[in-house]
Parts: C-alpha cells; sequence; structure tokens
C-alpha cells in the first residue's frame, strides 16, 4: 500500500476504479524563466488512450518527460494511480519523494521515445531483457521466452542476436517498443514514436501500436502528428497551447467539430483545407 | 678505445638491457597503466557523482598532479616514504599521474554518450549503477580506448625517469654498464632502439583497434 494517496482520488464512490492513471495538479513547469507548462490540471482514467495534440513547443514532450521523470517538476503535483510521483503534500508543505519512492512507480511506467534510444552495446535480446533481469528479477530464461515472444509480435523473430545498429530505424523502434513492453507497464508513454522513420515504414510501426491497444489494457498518453492513428487508437484527444488544456473530445469529435479556435486553427494547418481527409504528412 | 660503436660491448649490454626492461619497464608499464586506467574511471564517475564543491575539489587535485613534473612527484614520494620500495613508489605514482590524464580521456568519452542513453535508463528504472556498469562505461569506453593506449605509451617513454629513484630501469641498465665499462654508445643507443621496437608496433595496434571500434559493435 502507497503510504501517501492523492487526496481527491477517493473522493466521488471511493471506489479503487475511479483513481486515475495520471492526474496532474497544478503541474508548472519552468524552463529558467521560460514557463511552459501553468497551472496544468488533467486526468487520464485506467485504460485510456489519450492522445496529447498542440502546436509545436506547446509542452507536449515536456508531459510525458514530467510523467518519466526525466524533468523535474517545478510547481504542482502529479499523482500516478493515485500516488504521488516526485512530490507530495505532507503537513502543508510541498516536499520531494525520495528517490526509492519514485522508483517504485517509475517501474510501471514505459516510454518509447522519438530517437528509440536503444543500447547500442548491447543486442537486441539483451536490450530487451535487461531490465527484466536487472530491475525486476526475472530469471534470465523466463525474460528472455519473454523476449521472443515480444520479439515475435513486433514482427521480428529472427534478431534477437542482432546488434541495434545493424537494423533500419523501423526495426530498431520494434525492439524499442517490444523493450518497453518486457517490463508490462501500466502506462506507456509514445513520443512521436514514428517521426524519425521514413514515411514508407510509419505504417508498420503504427500497426503493431494498434494492435497493443486493440489487445492489451494499457494505459497510454500518445504525442504524436499521425492524425489518422491518433483517430484510430485513442479514445480521448487534448489539444495544448500556451502550457494549457484548450480543449478535449473524443477523436470523433475533435477532427471533425472541434469548438475552440485555437483547436480549429492547428487542425486546420496540420490537415489541410477541403476534403477533410485526415491523412499523414 | 676503439671507435664509436663496438659489436662487443653491444653484445654484452644486450642482456642486462633486455633484463631490466622485462623486469622493472614492462613491469611498470603494465602495472601503472592498469592503475591508472582503472583509477581514472573512478575518479571520473566520482567527479560526475558527487555535489559540485566536491567535484571542484577533485577537479584541483586532479589539475595539481597533472601540472607538475612527473619526476618532482617521484622524488616528493621516494624522500616522504622513505621505507617503501623505490619500484613500488614508482609504479604507484606513475599510476596516480597517468591516472588524472585518463580521468579526462574518461570524461570526454562519457560525455559522447548521448543523453537519450541516460534517459532510456531512467525510463526501464534501471540503478544509477546498472546505468553506469552495462550502458554508459561501455560505449564510453569504446571512445576511450586510443586514448587510453597512447598514455601507455607515453608513461612507457616516462620510465626511465625512475633512475632519479634509484631504480634500475633499462637506461639506468645502461649508464652502469657504461660506468664500468667506459662504452656509453652502444648501451644507450640500443635502449632507444628497444624502446622503439617495443612502442612503435604498439601504436599500430591501437590505431588498427581505433579503426576498428569506429565501425559497428
Ligand atoms: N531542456 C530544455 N531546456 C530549455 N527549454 C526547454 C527544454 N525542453 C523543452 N524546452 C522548451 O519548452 C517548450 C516546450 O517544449 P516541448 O518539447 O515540450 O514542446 P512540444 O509540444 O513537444 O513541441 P514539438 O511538437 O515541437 O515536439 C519549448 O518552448 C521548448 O523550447
Ligand atoms: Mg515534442
Amino acid at each position: 500500500m502507497p503510504t501517501t494517496t492523492d487526496p481527491h482520488a477517493a473522493a466521488g464512490d471511493g471506489t479503487a476504479a475511479a483513481v486515475p492513471a495520471i492526474r496532474f495538479e497544478n503541474v508548472e513547469k519552468r524552463f529558467g524563466d521560460n514557463v511552459v507548462l501553468k497551472d496544468l490540471n488533467f486526468e487520464v482514467a485506467k485504460g485510456d488512450r489519450v492522445t496529447l495534440i498542440g502546436p509545436s513547443g506547446s509542452g507536449k514532450t515536456t508531459i510525458l518527460r514530467l510523467v518519466m521523470t526525466l524533468e523535474s517538476l517545478s510547481e504542482g503535483y502529479i499523482y500516478i494511480d493515485g500516488e504521488p510521483l516526485t512530490h507530495e503534500l505532507r503537513d502543508g508543505k510541498r516536499v520531494a519523494r525520495s528517490e526509492k519512492a519514485q522508483k517504485q512507480i517509475r517501474k510501471r511506467i514505459g516510454m518509447v521515445f522519438q530517437q528509440f534510444n536503444l543500447f547500442p552495446n548491447m543486442t537486441v535480446l539483451e536490450n530487451i531483457i535487461e531490465a527484466p533481469v536487472h530491475v525486476l528479477g526475472q530469471s534470465k530464461a523466463e525474460a528472455t521466452k519473454r523476449a521472443m515472444e515480444l520479439l515475435e509480435s513486433v514482427g521480428l523473430p529472427g534478431k534477437a542476436n542482432a546488434h541495434p545498429l545493424q537494423l533500419s530505424g523501423g526495426q530498431q523502434q520494434r525492439v524499442a517498443i517490444a523493450r518497453a513492453l518486457a517490463m508490462d507497464p501500466d502506462i506507456l508513454l509514445l513520443d512521436e514514436v514514428t517521426s524519425a522513420l521514413d514515411p514508407e515504414i510509419v505504417g508498420e510501426v503504427l500497426g503493431i501500436l494498434r494492435h497493443i491497444a486493440e489487445t492489451t489494457d494499457i494505459t497510454m498518453l500518445i504525442v504524436t502528428h499521425e492524425m489518422q492513428f491518433a483517430r484510430d487508437v485513442s479514445n480521448r484527444v487534448m489539444m495544448f497551447d500556451g502550457g494549457r488544456v484548450v480543449e478535449e473530445a473524443t477523436p470523433d469529435v475533435m477532427f471533425t467539430n472541434p469548438q475552440h479556435e485555437r483547436t480549429q486553427a492547428f487542425l486546420h494547418a496540420v490537415l489541410g483545407s477541403g476534403d477533410g481527409h485526415i491523412g499523414t504528412h | 678505445m676503439n671507435g664509436l660503436w663496438d659489436w662487443d660491448a653491444a653484445w654484452a649490454v644486450l642482456p642486462e638491457l633486455l633484463l631490466a626492461f622485462v623486469q622493472v619497464t614492462l613491469i611498470v608499464t603494465v602495472l601503472s597503466t592498469a592503475i591508472a586506467a582503472v583509477l581514472g574511471l573512478f575518479i571520473a564517475i566520482l567527479r560526475m557523482s558527487v555535489p559540485k564543491p566536491i567535484a571542484a575539489v577533485i577537479t584541483f587535485i586532479g589539475d595539481f598532479i597533472r601540472m607538475t613534473p612527473i619526476v618532482v612527484q617521484l622524488l616528493f614520494a621516494y624522500w616522504t616514504f622513505l621505507t617503501i620500495e623505490p619500484l613500488t613508489i614508482g609504479i604507484v605514482v606513475f599510476g596516480i599521474h597517468y591516472s588524472t590524464y585518463m580521468a579526462e580521456v574518461y570524461r570526454a568519452g562519457i560525455d559522447s554518450v548521448p543523453t537519450g542513453q541516460w534517459e532510456a535508463t531512467t525510463a526501464l528504472s534501471m540503478s544509477k549503477r546498472r546505468a553506469w556498469t552495462a550502458v554508459i562505461v561501455p560505449q564510453a569506453l569504446r571512445a576511450t580506448v586510443p586514448a587510453l593506449g597512447n598514455y601507455a605509451i607515453s608513461m612507457f617513454k616516462d620510465t626511465p625517469f625512475l633512475l632519479t629513484i634509484g631504480v634500475v630501469e633499462m637506461v639506468r641498465a645502461g649508464l652502469t654498464f657504461g660506468g664500468n665499462n667506459f662504452r656509453y654508445m652502444e648501451a644507450i643507443t640500443l635502449a632507444g632502439v628497444i624502446f622503439l621496437l617495443a612502442s612503435y608496433p604498439t601504436s599500430l595496434l591501437i590505431s588498427r583497434l581505433e579503426k576498428r571500434l569506429a565501425y559497428n559493435y
């Protein structure tokens, strides 16, 4: 049991199901004098697939990096399953949580990066079993068996002993997805995972993510420029601008009938005008 | 005295030089390189893991050691630790002196590892220790092997400084022979040739290694 919990999480019907997977409370993020996120509040329910959209520099990546504890939180709180992630309110004071407490929560969160970030000094298999063995304490045999299944499911059954740099970008990203899944995360963060790929292989990576969305109940927080993908996979879309949530809706509403003027302008710019076709660029 | 070069003298001094080469020069180079390689890595990681003021102190000590001549350090250690065998003093002083250079090399190597690698270790909840040993150091080492090799060669060529603290390394052996037989030319020339024969192939080996490391893993 967590020692501290989100004071608001148990409100309402008081059942565990009501506790959101991710909750931002009055989050502020500054880089020096540059306030990137200000008074940000939002929730992601368990099993939700939420896509973040918004203009460049609106803080989408920063949000994912805050959840992954790759950036420090300037103000406010982030709760994961109701438990404070990096800071908590104790005796009326905002205090940082211990590295140990943070690590316990971090284990349940996985992230796939735009640039893959595979370890080039390890084989594909070693990349995948590294954390299951050394962080989760699985046996090598057990972790290897699971890794092989994952490689199969991302369409790379023969590549276990290859080195990452011998693989194409699309293949590397598929290994990175398998590596993240090997930790059995409750939450998966995807930051423009196809942006570094050639257009013709974007589809295969998106297909795999679609499959994961269909076959698991992992909570997903997705940043993407692939609006069709966002529409297929997510059940909610959040539009960011100026460090705040401008609008949120189901993909159908968001992409066909956006309410806010900023969203309309953004989607117009991204999707182009005219036929209303949602496609990739 | 018969001429500038005497083959008999050359043949007579050669075994003594080779003996000193194996017993001192080679041993000091190998052991001191090992000390410098390990201690240097330790210093580099320590400096990046401790609070800034402590890191500044470590940097200052490192700078101080690098900015003073190794001969002065040898003599200082020799006259400070009178009970310790000069050969041991030599090995330790060389090891520490060069560890400060190697720490710089490692630091550059560690800096050359992209931040994305660190971020991946965080995303996978790896411990700091495991991140260093399984991910960062192996990648940093690739970039540093050639520089480490070159420092090993330069340490090798510095070993004659050991004669200042009475260690009978190759040059000292040659000088002793010269003094006893009034023949210096052969001994000194051969000592130089032995140094060359040992360091030249080593440097070729290093540049080949460098080329191989530049490609794939
Ligand atoms: N490490 C950093 N140091 C300083 N400023 C940063 C840093 N990271 C991000 N920023 C700034 O924070 C703001 C938000 O950046 P972020 O990367 O989150 O935007 P984004 O919405 O992901 O944009 P894009 O669509 O271009 O990826 C930008 O103004 C950026 O310059
Ligand atoms: Mg971004």
